[in-house]
C-alpha cells in the first residue's frame, strides 16, 4: 500500500494486508497500520466494523475458534504473529488482553494474579507476594485489597473486578495490552479510574484499546484509527484525526451522524 | 365498523367485561396451582411410601438380628442367619472402583469434547455417548459374562497377578484364581455403565462456561491443560460434583449387569478376583426362592440398606457443594 498511513514513533506492531474470515465471511478487509511503542493506539467505529477482530487477531484468540482464520501478516519484533509455527501462549504472554466484561478467574484475589505468573516464571513466596503487590498497585488497587487478598475474586465490585483483571494482565509483564471495550460494562466512576490507569500503564506498555466511546479515545488516546464495514478508513495522530479527519466518513461518525 | 361499536360501548359495559375475565384467569390459576401441586406431592407421597413398606417388611429382620444384622456378614438361609455386610462390601466396593475409572475417563472424554474436539466429530460423537447411555442393562451384563469376563480371565488378570500380585499391601487384591467373574470385573463393567451419564453432565456443564472467562485465562498464555484444570474445573465444581454422583448413584443400584459378573457369592474375600455380590445383585437373584418370613424381610432390609446409602451419598454431595460456595464467598 503506498498510503500506508505512518506514525513518527517507534513502532511495535506492523500489521500488513491483513484479512479475516469468519468461515466465508470476511470480517476484515486489507487492513495495513503501525502500532506506536509506548503510545495509546485507539480503536473506533460503529459495532460489527471489526475494530475487536483486529484486536483479537494480535493474540491469535481466534485461533480457539474452527472455522476463523486470518491472512497477511502481523510483524512483532520482526516476526508474523499468524505463522502457524508462532507459538500462541508465548504470544499470549507477551500481548496481554482485558475483555468487556470483568472475567475474574474462580480463585482468590492473589491467585488471580500468582496463577498468570506462575504459568512462565518460577518465583519465591516472597517474590510472589512482591509481584502481587506491584501488580495491584499498577492497577490502583492495592489499598482496596491489601487486607482481603484471601478472598474470591469475585467479592469485588465490577470496576474492582475489572482493575484485577488488569493487573492479572500486567502482572505477567507483557509488551502490549489489548483492552477490548475495557469500561463499556463499568459506572463512569469506575471508568474515570481505568482511564487514569491506562494514561499511566503507557510508559510502560504498549495499549491498543477497542472502544465505543469517542470521548474517551478522544481524552485517552495518541493514535486513533477509525473502522468500517472490516476496513481502516482513517488512522493518525488522535489530535488530527479528531479536530480535521481527511474522511468524511470518520467526520460523520465522530459527530455522530452515523454509527 | 367493529371498532366502532367497541368504542361506542360503554365505559361501564367494558369494566364489567374485564371483570369478568380477571376472575376467569383468577379461578384457571387457581385450578393451575392446585393440580401441579397435587402432581408435586405425588412425588413425595411414592417417596414416603417405599420408605415406609420398606421399614415395615424389615423390621422382622431387624427385630431378629438388631444392628448386628448390618455387620454380620453371615448369609444362611437355610438356618434362618442373615446379615447384610457381604452385601454392602460388594455394593461399595464396585461401585468405587467403577468411580475410580469412570471419572478420569468421563473427565477426558468431555475435555476433548468441549475443548479439543474438531467441529465436525462433536455432534456424531456427543450422539454416542448419549447412545452408550441408553443401552439396557442387561446387554451390559451378557456382554460382560459371555465376552468381557473370559477374554478379561484369559488375558488380563494372569498379568495383574504378575504385575501388582507381589506388592505389599495392595498384592492380596489380586490373590485366587483369575476366573473371571468377581468384584473387580463387576466394578469395570459399571464404569463403563456409568462412564455415558458423568462424561455428559461433565460436557454439559464444562460448555456452561462464559467464553470470555476461557479466552481471559488463554489471554494469560495458559495451554488448554491449564484452562481446564484452573479455570474451568472451579467454576463448574459444582455441577462436576453433580454428575459423579449421579454416577454413583447408578452404580450402587446397578442390579442386572452386576448379578450377571459379580459371581453371585455372599461372602467377603480380601481379593478383588473373588466372587462377591451387591445389594441389589443379592435382591434379584434371591427373591424368587426367599420363603416368607425371616429370608424375605432380610431381603426387604437390605433394600432399606441401599435406599439408606443412596440418600447418604446425596446428601453428602449436597453438602460438599454447599460447602464449596461458602468457601468461595460470592456467587
Amino acid at each position: 500500500m503506498s498510503d500506508l498511513p505512518q506514525t513518527v514513533d517507534e513502532n511495535i506492531l506492523a500489521v500488513r494486508d491483513l484479512s479475516f474470515y469468519y468461515g466465508d465471511f470476511r470480517g476484515l478487509s486489507n487492513v495495513s497500520l503501525d502500532i506506536a511503542k509506548s503510545k495509546v493506539t485507539a480503536f473506533i467505529g460503529p459495532s460489527g466494523c471489526g475494530k475487536s477482530t483486529l484486536l483479537r487477531t494480535f493474540n491469535r484468540m481466534y485461533d480457539l475458534y474452527p472455522g476463523q482464520r486470518a491472512e497477511g501478516q502481523v510483524l512483532f519484533h520482526g516476526r508474523n504473529l499468524l505463522d502457524r509455527k508462532q507459538d500462541v501462549n508465548l504470544v499470549r504472554a507477551k500481548i496481554g488482553m482485558v475483555f468487556q466484561k470483568p472475567t475474574p478467574f474462580p480463585m482468590s484475589i492473589y491467585e488471580n494474579i500468582a496463577f498468570g505468573v506462575r504459568l512462565y516464571e518460577r518465583l519465591s513466596k516472597s517474590e510472589m507476594d512482591l509481584r502481587v503487590e506491584w501488580a495491584l498497585r499498577k492497577a490502583a488497587l492495592w489499598e482496596e485489597t491489601r487486607n482481603k487478598l484471601q478472598q474470591s475474586g469475585l467479592s469485588l465490585s465490577g470496576g474492582q473486578q475489572q482493575r484485577l483483571c488488569i493487573a492479572r494482565t500486567i502482572a505477567v509483564k507483557p509488551e502490549i495490552v489489548l483492552l477490548d471495550e475495557p469500561t463499556s460494562a463499568l459506572d463512569p466512576l469506575s471508568t474515570a479510574k481505568i482511564e487514569e490507569l491506562i494514561n499511566e500503564l503507557k510508559s510502560d506498555y504498549t495499549i491498543a484499546i477497542v472502544t465505543h466511546n469517542m470521548q474517551q479515545a478522544a481524552r485517552i488516546s495518541d493514535y486513533t484509527a477509525f473502522m468500517y464495514v472490516g476496513e481502516l478508513i482513517e488512522f493518525g495522530r488522535t489530535n488530527e484525526v479528531f479536530v480535521k479527519p481527511r474522511c468524511q466518513q470518520t467526520e460523520d461518525y465522530i459527530t455522530g451522524r452515523f454509527g | 365498523m367493529s371498532a366502532v361499536m367497541n368504542g361506542n360501548a360503554g365505559p361501564i359495559e367494558f369494566q364489567a367485561r374485564q371483570a369478568r375475565r380477571v376472575s376467569e384467569f383468577k379461578w384457571q390459576d387457581t385450578v393451575f396451582h392446585r393440580v401441579t401441586l397435587l402432581f408435586a406431592l405425588i412425588v413425595l407421597a411414592a417417596l414416603a411410601g417405599i420408605l415406609i413398606a420398606l421399614a415395615v417388611e424389615a423390621r422382622p429382620a431387624f427385630g431378629q438380628f438388631g444392628m448386628a444384622f448390618l455387620w454380620s456378614s453371615v448369609w444362611n438361609a437355610p438356618e434362618e442367619n442373615f446379615g447384610a455386610l457381604s452385601a454392602i462390601y460388594g455394593t461399595v466396593v464396585t461401585s468405587f472402583i467403577a468411580l475410580v475409572i469412570a471419572v478420569p475417563v468421563s473427565f477426558g472424554i468431555a475435555l476433548f469434547l468441549t475443548e479439543t474436539c474438531p467441529a465436525w466429530m462433536r455432534r456424531p460423537l456427543g450422539t454416542a455417548i448419549e447412545l452408550l447411555a441408553g443401552v439396557p442393562s442387561i446387554i451390559y451384563g451378557i456382554w460382560g459374562l459371555f465376552v468381557f469376563a473370559p477374554l478379561f480371565a484369559k488375558h488380563v488378570q494372569p498379568h495383574l497377578q504378575a504385575v501388582l500380585g507381589g506388592v505389599p499391601g495392595i498384592g492380596r487384591w489380586f490373590a485366587g484364581p483369575p476366573i473371571g467373574v468377581g468384584i473387580l470385573t463387576a466394578g469395570l463393567v459399571l464404569s463403563l455403565m456409568v462412564i455415558p451419564f458423568v462424561a455428559s453432565v461433565m460436557r454439559d456443564v464444562f460448555e456452561t462456561v462464559p467464553p470470555q472467562l476461557k479466552e481471559s485465562a488463554y489471554g494469560i498464555g495458559c495451554t488448554t491443560w491449564e484452562v481446564v484444570t484452573c479455570v474451568v474445573l472451579p467454576y463448574t465444581r459444582v455441577g462436576v460434583i453433580g454428575g459423579i454422583m449421579l454416577g454413583l448413584g447408578r452404580a450402587l443400584g446397578e442390579t442386572m449387569a452386576v448379578t450377571f459378573v459379580i459371581g453371585n457369592a455372599n461372602r467377603i474375600v480380601g481379593s478383588l478376583f473373588a466372587p462377591g455380590t451387591s445389594i441389589a445383585s443379592t435382591l434379584a437373584n434371591e427373591f424368587g426362592e426367599a420363603s416368607p418370613g425371616l429370608y424375605i424381610s432380610a431381603l426387604f432390609a437390605l433394600g432399606l440398606i441401599l435406599f439408606v446409602i443412596t440418600f447418604i451419598v446425596l446428601a453428602i454431595s449436597r453438602w460438599l457443594i454447599r460447602r464449596g460456595n461458602a468457601k468461595r464467598g460470592t456467587q
